[in-house]
């Protein structure tokens, strides 16, 4: 029954799976251009955010129909909640790839003062965690959506850590404040990403669940 | 919480050899309207039924457990004609007695034994009104009720069960056999009727459950699955087979 419903939810659910793996790449992108120092990549990372916000647009706007002409209850109810949630979140995680490439943009190849190390760690964390999300989406599996959800304490602390590297280099020699002080963005982007992707979780556990958690204290 | 205006607990009713409900136990508040929704054949008319005794009149029917208005068991002692004027019925078919506006609102209040004509004439205006017909049939209130449409004729008979002043309504698809908008009406009507009484709707329509009822039960096979708030229920239901009636994922 509703066999044409259903086939839509789940056309839907690849669209969040082809703009999740969007996010992650340009993320990964993002502090490669950075640690390498590679404008070009830079800026087909600040172009391509178009892309995902239409396809955060799509997503919000499939998620409408549905619920307009569907009127779905319980379970399909919750899943197209956080469609559109999902959707938000993913694409305030793109445009926080592109703040970062606008940071390599504005740095201008500029030699880093020291070779990354934390930073790329909480992009991989931040890439892992949605990542996981979306396999706890697919598969409809809360505990891994809370297990994820546990690694943004690991992102928090690499940001502290990079704040008091940061914080330290600068009051040893003030020309390296232009720089760090970019790198500070970069970082705290990067946490940010990390909180994006706790709500991505806290969404799924409410889907699967119907249960409201806050993860992000 | 407020003691419950009806308490079903364990109930089960046979017609003959056949279960038609299976142990139900579900609570109603009062002031309050409920929803029972199901698919077809699930009890839920059946069960409506039984709230006012309308089984009774089946041959071979059968009723365990207890049914309590006020605390009080109406399968005991209660007096059937006392309990249905406390537990007024709205049924799926508008079904006005073949004769005019005035006397359907009136013949209640007359056989509860109501005499004086200006009495009766209040009973009739304050009813119709309740039941948001008065202005569009005042002036018509000698013609039969035939001649009004199917949707008219479903707010006359919901001020026709007004008219004895029951605490309960139990109503049984009020609205599937009106067009959409004679439905929005009665839907209207209900959620202005839960001030004053407590309401049971049967309803095959989930959106209409959704939109006039603050509480959901839902049967299937004979049971009542699950009951709860209509915003709980309708997005967080707790057994499977809620999810799966909800989610068209059934049957």
């Amino acid at each position: 029954m509703r066999q044409e419903f259903h086939d839509e939810l789940d056309a839907l659910q690849q669209e969040i799976l082809r703009m999740g793996t969007i996010v992650v790449q340009r993320l990964s992108e993002a502090v490669r251009s950075l640690a390498q120092g590679d404008l070009d990549l830079a800026q087909q990372i600040v172009e391509g955010d178009d892309e995902v916000d239409r396809m955060q647009a799509d997503i919000d706007t499939r998620s409408l129909a549905l619920i307009a002409t569907q009127q779905p209850l319980a379970s399909d109810l919750r899943m197209l909640g956080t469609a559109i949630k999902v959707g938000v979140d993913l694409e305030r995680m793109s445009d926080h790839a592109t703040d970062i490439a606008k940071v390599v943009l504005r740095l201008d190849a500029e030699p880093l003062m020291k070779p990354l190390v934390d930073i790329p760690r909480m992009a991989e964390i931040d890439q892992r965690m949605i990542q996981e999300c979306l396999k706890s989406f697919v598969n409809r599996d809360a505990s891994q959506a809370r297990d994820t959800m546990k690694l943004d304490d690991e992102v928090d602390h690499l940001y502290g850590q990079v704040l008091r590297e940061l914080l330290t280099f600068m009051i040893e020699d003030p020309k390296k404040v232009h720089q760090a002080a970019h790198l500070i963005l970069v970082s705290q982007y990067l946490e940010r990403v990390g909180d994006h992707a706790t709500n991505l979780g806290e969404g799924i556990v409410f889907m699967v669940t119907g249960e409201r958690v806050d993860l992000n204290r | 919480m407020t003691q419950p205006k009806i308490e079903v607990d364990q109930l089960n009713l046979y017609y003959g050899p056949t279960r038609a409900l299976k142990d139900v136990t579900i609570s109603f508040p009062p002031t309050m309207v409920t929803a029972i929704v199901g698919p077809s054949g699930c009890g839920k008319s059946s069960f409506l039924r039984t709230l006012d005794r309308m089984n009774d009149l089946l041959p071979n029917s059968r009723v365990t457990g207890h049914v309590l208005l006020d605390g009080e068991e109406i399968y005991e002692s209660m007096d059937v004609a006392l309990l249905r004027k406390r537990v007024g019925m709205v049924f799926q078919k508008p079904n006005p007695f073949p004769r005019s506006i005035y006397d359907n609102i009136a013949f209640g209040p007359r056989i509860h034994g109501m005499k004086k004509e200006s009495q009766v004439r209040e009973v009739v205006e304050r009813s119709l009104r309740q039941a948001a017909l008065w202005d569009e049939v005042k002036d018509m209130l000698t013609k039969s009720a035939y001649n009004l449409s199917g949707g008219q004729q479903q707010r006359l008979c919901i001020a026709r069960a007004l008219a004895v002043e029951p605490e309960v309504l139990l109503m049984d698809e009020p609205a599937s056999a009106l067009d959409p908008i004679a439905t929005a009406r009665i839907e209207e009507l209900v959620s202005e009727l839960k001030e004053r009484y407590t309401i049971i709707i049967v309803t095959h329509n989930l959106q209409q459950a959704a939109r006039v009822s603050e509480r959901v039960g839902f049967f299937l096979h004979g049971e009542c699955v699950e009951s709860g708030p209509t915003k709980d229920l309708f997005t967080a239901p707790k057994d499977k087979r809620t999810e799966d009636y909800l989610t068209g994922r059934f049957g």
